[in-house]
């Protein structure tokens, strides 16, 4: 199976610190890879470290190309998509403008965003900054999915959100990687279970387990080993 | 009783060597030819000498708050101006006896220093920049206007000499003006040192390295940064006295916009947040404006095309660019440059 | 009341001015965070490019329309000189703020040194034309028609760059930027690129300020550009940092302030009133000194 992003060795130093160590891993060409690990292990920053967003060094293909020379805007022109962790939507902007940011709807998905989020063209003219979290969250999907792209980078899109939105979020992601792969950091469990079909675990910035995504889930002793987490019956996704 | 390391002797001794060197250069009548106007210790060396010293003690006066506080002033010419011009004023305009003329003189400053840096103090980083620039241009144009005939306008205010003691006065006593100008870089480098050392010191390198961490350990850095502005402006207030005294008057340059920017580049040309750093700064800062004038009138640039060498006669152009240079290639200034070097082979 | 009218357009067109030299400073520093010491240098660029463009113009054209040519010549040079600075001295100096502001510094002093050097330290008279000479009557006063001139093109670059922030792409991208700028360049948008326009923009427009100071002045000095940047400074500060309307209303409020304090107090009390007022304003409000882009 071809990988359309493949990591080999990337280290991340700020300062002092030593967060990523070595980061090794690949992400399939279809489907969801979920990226998993407790609070603080590096999943935020090996996302950024694959956008540029971060001081990496190692090696990052993209599609067998090495982008870890690149510029950020280069790399996300290339072909990637990202939805940061606290969305970061321009709050100042209209939710046209976070939109047209991007450049004009041309994206095989830009149809989908138009059937999945009527509620944005409804808002149109609303400050981003004054939607629900919620809302702002579905502008940070829509504004990437408006691309072509050849891979995603989703951060913990569900953060915050109430019971029926992380379900709503789900769908969407679901069936944006029908046609685009997506490399998902996400801390709920049975979200991972419901979308993704690999994993890859992190610990104190290295990788600890790679793997099938129901396998992991389905086993608490290992989910307990490597998150500190089991699954319990908390929102049903 | 405990032995002094090497590393004190060092410390200690290299500067008192240094001073000793310094203080008997009035004594050396020999010539360097090139580098000083004439015999070191004739009029016009010491006279060259003894401003450059000056300029090292203002650069050092600025970098308790540029390289200490992280304090980017560009109004710090105004309190150099304040010590020199009240210390004029009140010799002649108010007839001072000149002790009390200089205790005026640093009192005023120093009250200047806290209700400017109070004011300015409202807004930080950049903005804090454009303020003090735009208080140190009200004292321009005080200066300028010349109020009652007090600042002596263009012309600049001469010192009253029947008030300051004879010893300083004339051509023969530059040798008297140059170990005045030794002795407040001297006590001027002693104080910075003590202050760095202290708990005040230390509060003001927290405030330097990260503002926002130094605020949650409880420093009220406001109070921090108005104590470095007026520990500044006090040193700088004394070396305006010094420099009236040197000079033989105050001159409206210490009040323009291109002195208040000088100071800036003494201390990033010698490397900001050191000592030794700021006296280097300063000194060749001034060695190099007052030489370089003498360059370009001396025709070492008639070889070149005309529009060339007007352009090289003017030593703020030259100045200008090898700041501009030092801040790309050596951003820790000259006297980082040899450590950095280190690193650099070392590192790769 | 005439007399009072005559101040007042003074004011409005000193004002106008001010403007003119601190819109390109406060749209540089609110989407870089970059204080461009260098602005007066490109306004002095933009007065002595204008100059030697009308001497060298034969004299058989009318000097209006030697003035006109002289505008386009400076707002080029002034562009070429923005873009140039940006991407040679404030590019490899990326996000260290401190270092671009003292890189400027040098700047500022070698730009006017070698301008000293080359045209010599004493102001040179410019030729103005009739229409910035000459004076209109109204409601009773006789005022000077420079001072509508400088009004209108400060309300026509007041509206140019209120439309292009809003209506255009770059706009779009200045304003997202300004927000958060590191987002923009993450949606796959050369942030450095827009810098540079914005760079080049500025030099255009503090060229056009150069030109326009210098017919107010009626002669071109090397000191100029600085003079009026102290003014463009205490503007962009006492506007909020980066605001254009705040930079607009400012603007005019400093040359109000200045002009009466001019003529009801001593002369000369104007320039300090400035100062003044902008301690005020730092006493009074320092806690909106922050940034927004319209
Ligand atoms: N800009 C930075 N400077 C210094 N340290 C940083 C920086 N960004 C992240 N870190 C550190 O790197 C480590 C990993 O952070 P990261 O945000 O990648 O964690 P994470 O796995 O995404 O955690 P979470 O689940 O809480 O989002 C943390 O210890 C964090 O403090
Ligand atoms: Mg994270």
């Amino acid at each position: 199976m071809s990988s359309v992003l493949v990591l080999d060795d990337v280290h991340v130093r700020y300062g002092g610190s030593h967060v990523l160590q070595g980061v090794s891993f690949e992400v399939p060409a279809t489907g969801v890879t979920a990226l998993l690990g407790r609070n603080g292990v590096g999943k935020t920053t090996t996302l950024k470290a694959v956008l540029g967003l971060a001081p990496r060094t190692g090696s990052v293909l993209l599609r067998e190309r090495d982008i870890v020379r690149e510029p950020t805007h280069r790399i996300v022109a290339g072909g990637i998509g990202y939805v940061p962790e606290d969305r970061e939507v321009f709050g100042g902007l209209t939710v046209e403008e976070n939109l047209r940011l991007v450049g004009p709807a041309e994206g095989a998905d830009a149809a989908i965003v138009r059937e999945l989020f009527p509620d944005l063209v409804q808002r149109r003219t609303q400050r981003a900054g004054t939607l629900s979290g919620g809302q702002q969250q579905m502008v940070a999907l829509a504004r990437v999915l408006l691309r072509e792209n050849d891979l995603l980078l989703v951060d913990e899109p569900t953060k915050g959100l109430a019971p029926k939105l992380v379900t709503e979020v789900a769908d969407v992601l679901a069936r944006v990687a029908e046609s685009t792969p997506v490399l998902l950091v996400e801390q709920n469990l049975p979200l991972v279970r419901r979308i993704a079909d690999t994993v890859v675990v992190l610990d104190a910035g290295r990788v600890v387990h790679r793997g099938d995504a129901r396998e992991l889930v389905e086993d608490q002793a290992l989910t307990q080993e490597l998150l500190g987490v089991s699954m319990r019956r908390e929102g049903a996704a | 009783m405990t032995r002094p390391t090497p590393a004190t002797l060092l410390r200690v001794g290299l500067p008192l060597l240094l001073l000793a060197v310094l203080a008997y250069l009035p004594y050396v009548p020999a010539s360097i030819p090139g580098l000083l106007p004439g015999r070191i210790n004739g009029p016009g060396s010491m006279q060259l000498l003894a401003t450059c010293l000056v300029f090292a003690g203002f650069a050092l006066s600025y970098d308790v708050l540029f390289g200490r506080t992280g304090l980017l002033s560009f109004g710090h010419a105004l309190f150099v101006a304040a010590g020199s011009y009240l210390l004029t004023v009140s010799l002649s305009t108010w007839s001072l006896p000149l002790p009390v003329a200089i205790l005026a003189a640093l009192g005023g400053t120093t009250m200047l220093a806290l209700v400017v840096g109070g004011v300015a103090l409202r807004v930080g980083g950049i903005a804090f920049a454009m303020v003090t620039l735009a208080f140190a241009q009200a004292a321009s144009i005080i200066v300028l206007r010349d109020p009652g005939g007090v600042t002596g306008g263009e012309e600049g205010k001469a010192l009253n000499r029947d008030a300051v003691p004879s010893i300083l006065v004339g051509v023969q006593n530059a040798p008297y003006r140059y170990w005045l100008a030794l002795a407040f870089v001297t006590v001027a480098f002693v104080l910075v040192r003590l202050l760095v050392r202290s708990r005040a010191g230390h509060a003001m390198a927290a405030v330097r390295e990260n503002e926002g961490r130094a605020a949650v350990l409880g420093l009220t850095t406001y109070r921090v940064k108005l104590l470095a502005i007026v520990v500044g402006s006090f040193l700088g207030g004394l070396g305006g006295v010094v420099h009236a005294l040197v000079l033989g008057g105050s001159s409206p340059s210490l009040t323009s916009a291109e002195f208040t920017l000088s100071l800036l580049v003494m201390v990033v040309l010698g490397g900001a947040g050191s000592t030794w750093g700021a006296v280097l700064g300063g000194f060749l800062y001034h060695y190099a404006d007052a030489r370089l004038v003498e360059a370009g009138g001396s025709g070492v640039f008639d070889v070149l095309p005309d529009t060339l060498r007007a352009v090289l006669s003017q030593p703020l152009f030259i100045l200008g660019a090898f700041f501009v240079v030092v801040v790309y290639f050596a951003p820790s200034g000259l006297t980082g440059l040899g450590g950095r070097l280190i690193r650099k082979t070392g590192a790769s | 009341m005439s007399t009072f009218l005559l101040i007042v357009v003074t004011g409005l067109g000193l004002g106008a001015l001010y403007f003119l030299a601190a819109s390109g400073l406060s749209l540089i520093y609110g989407l870089m965070g970059v204080l461009n010491f260098a602005h007066g240098a490109f306004m002095t660029a933009g007065a002595y490019a204008a100059w030697v463009t009308m001497t060298r113009l034969p004299s058989s054209m009318g000097v209006g329309l030697r003035l006109l040519v002289a505008v386009v010549v400076a707002l080029l040079v002034g562009a070429i000189v923005g873009v140039v600075v940006e991407v040679v001295l404030i590019r490899p100096l990326y996000r260290h703020h401190i270092q671009q502001v003292l890189v400027t510094v040098g700047l500022s002093l070698a730009a006017v040194a070698a301008v000293q050097g080359i045209w010599g330290a004493d102001p040179r008279a410019v030729a103005r034309p009739e229409v910035m000479t000459g004076t209109v009557g109204l409601l009773g006063a006789r005022i000077p028609v420079d001072r509508f001139v400088y009004l209108a093109v400060a309300l026509a670059l007041f509206g140019g760059l209120l439309a292009l922030l809003r209506y255009t792409r770059l706009g779009l991208v200045i304003r997202a930027g300004v927000e958060n700028r590191t987002m923009v360049e993450a949606l796959g948008i050369d942030v450095q690129r827009t810098f540079t326009i914005v760079f080049g923009l500025g030099g255009a427009v503090a060229a056009l300020a150069g030109v326009l100071f210098s017919q107010y002045a009626g002669s071109v000095s090397p000191g100029q550009g600085g003079s009026l940047l102290i003014y463009a400074f205490i503007v962009v500060v006492i506007g909020g940092m980066g605001s254009l309307t705040g930079t607009a209303v400012a603007a005019f409020a400093v040359g109000l302030v200045q002009q009466l304090a001019n003529y009801y107090a001593v002369s000369g009390v104007g320039d300090l009133s400035v100062v003044l007022l902008l301690a005020l304003v730092l006493l009074a409000r320092p806690s909106s000194l922050k940034g927004a882009t319209a």
